[in-house]
């Protein structure tokens, strides 16, 4: 990645940062013309969670999807195809049950058993290195697998109000988050990010297979094994907090190649720059869309996103023939 | 002369019986063999792929404990497979062969020796597989390693390039000081580049020696089926 394009990421980003925190405008001004103190307070208690979340969840899928591709050689793998996001939801709703949706060490918890869960299943299911077609069918089994659970824990709700509560969660949304649910999802997100950059040499030499990789001195099936546990650790935590959104980690890598000429471990730094802008400017989407009413962010992603998806396998097809 | 490889009790599972070998600076030594008759095992137990399966020096040596670039330097794994999972540019390719200490300066040295100038742009999923092998060979060969580990390097290269590969082999060889393991099919070819000659059969080196006196010896139509007839190799009658 050149310095250019560093800098003009880390410029979006910034302003994404920024204008989430102050759009819209009117209301906060005129609250802080009224009462200095109280526009404060909502730029503190609710505007910042809500940009920190949608900046380091963005960075999270961004970069796990760009370490999860490198893995598999496969440009359609990606936390929510893969069922990560499907497992993580699934044992979030699950713990939530138990401990009711306000417990984050909870439901951090068993969002990372899901999703560890979910990618280890797709491991023994499609192998290290699955084609496309294994990749999509393992994914697609067992986020449908997931799904199908976790719609019969709804189904078995203790309560309406628990029924309402996980419906609302599972749907994606970044509202109403508080500072310290925020920094639960921040703290491990950060920290599997920087463990998985450590990464990138070792999946770029994947490039060449995995002997070339192993006759570097890389141990790959340590590799995979990291991969796997950062990656759940990290977009389970944000489950836990938002619920499921998808695509983010689908597009975000794609999008990182280019300015990586293609490198596949390079480019999870600006994969996660690119998650954090995408999904930072889809939540300003939600936030000024003129419908009355807020939209949950995972409905704007999944609209935005399925589109770019078909594109891509089309174009797949047409590459093959 | 103290050998450059110095490799013993190599064994993996079922393909590789417990063998020996060594090899000297500027010597290239060509595997040959039939299918499955080991010789990408040996490749892969010299090169540590897979984890440590045996003794094997490099210089003195352990590629094992080696880290990344030290490992670079000691040895380089070039696969039978040509298959690339991301269509990077060919130049971008070959510099994940570097070490640490190199630079661009490396990458232009072995795209003009391998005559790689006018592919070296382009990306690697445009390239036919004969040129794709090539850009491959030059990845294994750009970090100057001790000891080149190469499986098949010649499939794939039309007879000029096959020649004219084997020619930069034994040249890098005698200059550097570099040692080559070459799995090889061609026996002619093998035979007319090697210092020294290794025959594989089930798993084990079955013999080795001056490639000239192997080639002419009862041993090949016993290993391969094959026998020198009517000016070329046919299957034993």
């Amino acid at each position: 990645m050149s310095r250019g394009i560093a800098l003009l990421l880390c410029g979006l980003l910034a302003a994404a940062f920024l204008l989430s925190l102050l759009v819209p405008w009117g209301d906060l001004a005129a609250l802080l013309g009224e009462d200095r103190g109280l526009g404060l307070a909502v730029l503190r208690e609710l505007r910042l969670p809500r940009a920190i979340l949608a900046l380091t969840y963005g960075a999270m899928l961004g970069a796990s999807g760009a370490a999860i591709q490198a893995l598999f050689a496969n440009p359609l793998a990606s936390p929510d195809l893969t069922g990560t996001t499907s497992g993580a939801a699934l044992g979030a709703v699950i713990t939530a049950y138990i401990f009711g949706f306000s417990a984050p060490i909870a439901l951090s918890v068993g969002a990372v058993a899901g999703a560890l869960g979910a990618l280890l299943l797709l491991i023994a299911l499609a192998g290290p290195r699955a084609e496309t077609a294994t990749l999509l069918l393992a994914g697609l089994a067992i986020s449908a697998l997931a799904g199908a659970l976790t719609t019969l824990a709804l189904a078995l709700a203790p309560s309406p109000f628990a029924f309402y509560d996980a419906y609302d969660w599972l749907m994606g949304s970044l509202l109403d988050r508080s500072l310290a649910q925020a920094a639960f999802a921040a703290l491990p997100a950060a920290v599997s990010i920087l463990l998985l950059v450590r990464l990138s040499a070792a999946l770029d030499s994947l490039t060449l297979g995995e002997e070339v990789a192993a006759s570097f001195g890389h141990d790959v099936g340590r590799l995979r094994l990291w991969i796997v546990t950062l990656t759940a650790f990290g977009v389970g935590a944000c489950v836990a907090i938002c619920g499921a959104i998808g695509f983010v980690g689908l597009v975000a890598p794609i999008f990182a190649r280019r300015v990586t000429g293609g490198h596949p471990g390079r480019a999870i730094v600006p994969a996660a720059l690119i998650g954090a802008i995408l999904l930072l400017a889809a939540d300003l989407v939600v936030r000024t869309a003129p419908l009355g009413r807020t939209l949950p962010i995972g409905v704007v992603t999944a609209l935005l996103g399925a589109p770019f998806f078909l594109w891509l396998v089309a174009h797949m097809r047409w590459r093959l023939r | 002369m103290s050998p450059l490889l110095d490799a013993s009790g190599l064994a993996i599972g079922g393909r590789l019986q417990p063998s020996s070998i060594a090899a000297r600076p500027g010597e290239l030594v060509c595997l040959v063999g039939p299918n499955g008759s080991g010789k990408t095992s040996l490749l892969h137990a010299i090169a540590g792929i897979g984890g440590p399966a045996g003794e094997v020096r490099i210089d003195g040596h352990d590629p094992c404990r080696a880290g990344p670039d030290e490992r670079r330097r000691l040895l380089s794994y070039l696969p039978a497979t040509r298959d690339i999972a991301w269509p990077l540019a060919a130049r971008d390719l070959i510099a994940l062969g570097l070490s640490g200490g190199e630079g661009e300066a490396g990458i232009d040295r072995i795209v003009a020796e391998l005559s790689l100038e006018d592919i070296a742009g382009r990306r690697i999923d445009r390239l036919s597989t004969g040129e794709r092998s090539r850009v491959l060979i030059a990845r294994a060969l750009v970090a100057r390693p001790r000891l080149l580990l190469l499986d098949e390097p010649v499939a794939n290269l039309d007879p000029l390039w096959q020649l004219r590969l084997m020619d930069h082999l034994r040249l890098v060889t005698r200059r550097d000081g570099q040692a080559a393991l070459i799995a090889a099919h061609d026996l002619d070819l093998a035979a007319a580049y090697a210092d020294r000659l290794v025959v594989m059969r089930d798993g084990r080196i079955a013999a080795e020696g001056e490639p000239a006196e192997l080639l002419a010896s009862a041993l090949i139509p016993e290993v391969f089926g094959i026998e020198r007839r009517d000016g070329g190799w046919r299957p034993v009658a």
